[in-house]
């Protein structure tokens, strides 16, 4: 049973109607007690970061969340701002993160009016696994997925980093530390790439 | 590589999908979930669904139509049409909406794109600016309220005022070439592209493949959006929801295509 996190915050029907699709049991958990039976938990999130957090504290399920992914070892992952929440903290707002994995997230800055960086990196880019994972199994070079954000995960440890991007430079655009696991693109919205991506995280 | 988006726009009036022409005579073309599902299937990059109407007949958002999309939509959405308020952008974000495109409300209120952005991020906030040419001041000027009021001001005035508030993404929509599809107006964007640091998309003028493969050849990784070339076929303007399929893309972009659409070495085996 994969448990997604609705918290208000993020397309959670999007990711169900994937696992609806290939028939994987899931439950769109609103509270505490609709997490208890999850072997996987998915974190999606748009928006503002200290919105997103927020919202979470709201819901009471960040402590039982704390209890599962870091007492129990269940894994998790985290989608978008759902993956930046993974962070100790963020530029993007005052809240602290969920401290899962450790690093900060970082606002994309071009170097000046006339860089050719836009910000926010948005659309289709290509990815390049740093690792073999069985997050990433079966995801060639071709592979494809839609970002839309303006800031990114920065890690101090690289061997955390499962995957980067190119933009204007190299960032980390999957991370992975023992059973967190984060996505900085849209994996509900990327097409057969997505879905692949999803039903590997169901398989982990 | 970050690859142009090929964007499809809907135009939503009554409930009812329909297309243009210079902003008038709208065409009612069909049910707009029914062309949603056959987008899904062709993989587009994104779309964007406008309701024409809202705006102009002071309404609300359809907010029940809003989430029936964000729920059949499995490629990123972008919605605009009467949003006025950031609670109601927000509630529209929760839905499961990628973007939402602002108009009228934040060229006379762009204060809201920035208290918007405070809830929702700077990424999911798109001000969409309706264009016409002044033939005779060999200018172009920004209008609202679906083409009816003028504002007095330049595209790239207004690009920029809409940038520092906090504006996540500029669409250039040329009412001049909307629904004409002879080609996008390709010095406007010059005058856009290089002045602001946002993705810009461009809307308006393309009928042909052609047209979107030169708007992406002069400005690289930038939003190609058209209504007309997608939803009609042939000189009789049959309507017939298309987009480029994976060798098609891979022709405009160039190398840089890597996806979606199924695997090379399947298509290229058949």
């Amino acid at each position: 049973m994969i448990a997604i996190v609705n918290y208000g915050l993020g397309n959670v029907k999007a990711f169900a109607n994937v696992y609806s699709k290939s028939n994987i049991a899931f439950v769109l958990a609103r509270e505490a007690a609709e997490l208890r039976a999850a072997e996987k938990i998915i974190l999606p999130g748009v928006g503002a970061f200290d919105q997103a957090m927020l919202r979470l504290e709201q819901s009471g399920m960040k402590e039982t969340l704390d209890e599962l992914v870091l007492g129990r070892g269940i894994p998790v992952l985290g989608v978008c701002v759902g993956m930046q929440m993974l962070a100790r903290s963020s530029e993007e707002g005052r809240r602290p993160g969920l401290g899962w994995i450790e690093g900060e997230v970082k606002r994309f800055t071009p170097a000046g009016p006339r860089d050719p960086m836009r910000v926010p990196h948005m659309g289709w880019n290509t990815i390049r696994p740093l690792r073999p994972s069985p997050l990433l199994a079966g995801l060639d070079q071709d592979a494809s997925f839609y970002f839309l954000h303006s800031y990114y995960f920065k890690s101090p440890r690289p061997e955390d980093i499962l995957a980067v991007s190119d933009y204007y430079g190299e960032f980390a655009c999957a991370m992975n530390s023992r059973n967190v696991y984060g996505v900085q693109f849209h994996p509900e919205k990327s097409h057969q790439w997505g879905i692949r991506l999803l039903r590997n995280f169901a398989g982990i | 590589m970050l690859r142009p988006r090929i964007i499809p726009c809907l135009l939503v009036r009554d409930k009812g999908l329909v297309k243009t022409v210079r902003f008038a005579g709208a065409r009612y073309i069909g049910d707009p979930i029914n062309a949603v599902r056959i987008f899904n299937e062709k993989e587009v990059d994104e779309i964007m669904v406008l309701d024409i109407d809202a705006t102009a007949e002071r309404r609300e958002p359809d907010f029940g139509m809003i989430e029936n999309l964000a729920q059949e939509c499995r490629m990123p959405l972008c919605f605009g049409g009467g949003v006025k308020t950031s609670a109601q952008i927000q509630k529209i974000i929760q839905m499961g909406v990628e973007k939402v495109a602002l108009s009228s409300a934040a060229v006379e209120n762009p204060e809201l794109i920035g208290e918007a952005a405070e809830r929702v991020g700077n990424q999911s906030i798109v001000v969409v600016l309706d264009v016409r040419a002044r033939p005779r001041e060999r200018d172009y000027e920004v209008w609202i309220k679906n083409g009816t009021t003028p504002t007095g001001r330049s595209p790239l005035e207004m690009a920029r005022r809409m940038e520092k508030h906090g504006a996540g993404e500029i669409v250039i929509n040329a009412i001049d070439r909307d629904g004409v599809m002879g080609g996008y107006d390709l010095d406007l964007v010059r005058q856009i592209r290089g002045e602001i640091g946002l993705p810009l998309t461009v809307l308006g003028g393309a009928g042909s493949l052609d047209d979107i493969g030169r708007l992406i050849g002069e400005f690289g990784a930038i939003g190609a959006a058209a209504g007309s070339l997608f939803v009609y076929k042939g000189a009789y303007k049959a309507v017939l929801i298309n987009y480029p399929n994976r060798s098609e893309k891979r022709r405009l972009i160039g190398d840089g295509y890597g996806g979606p659409g199924p695997a090379p070495a399947a298509e290229e085996r058949g």
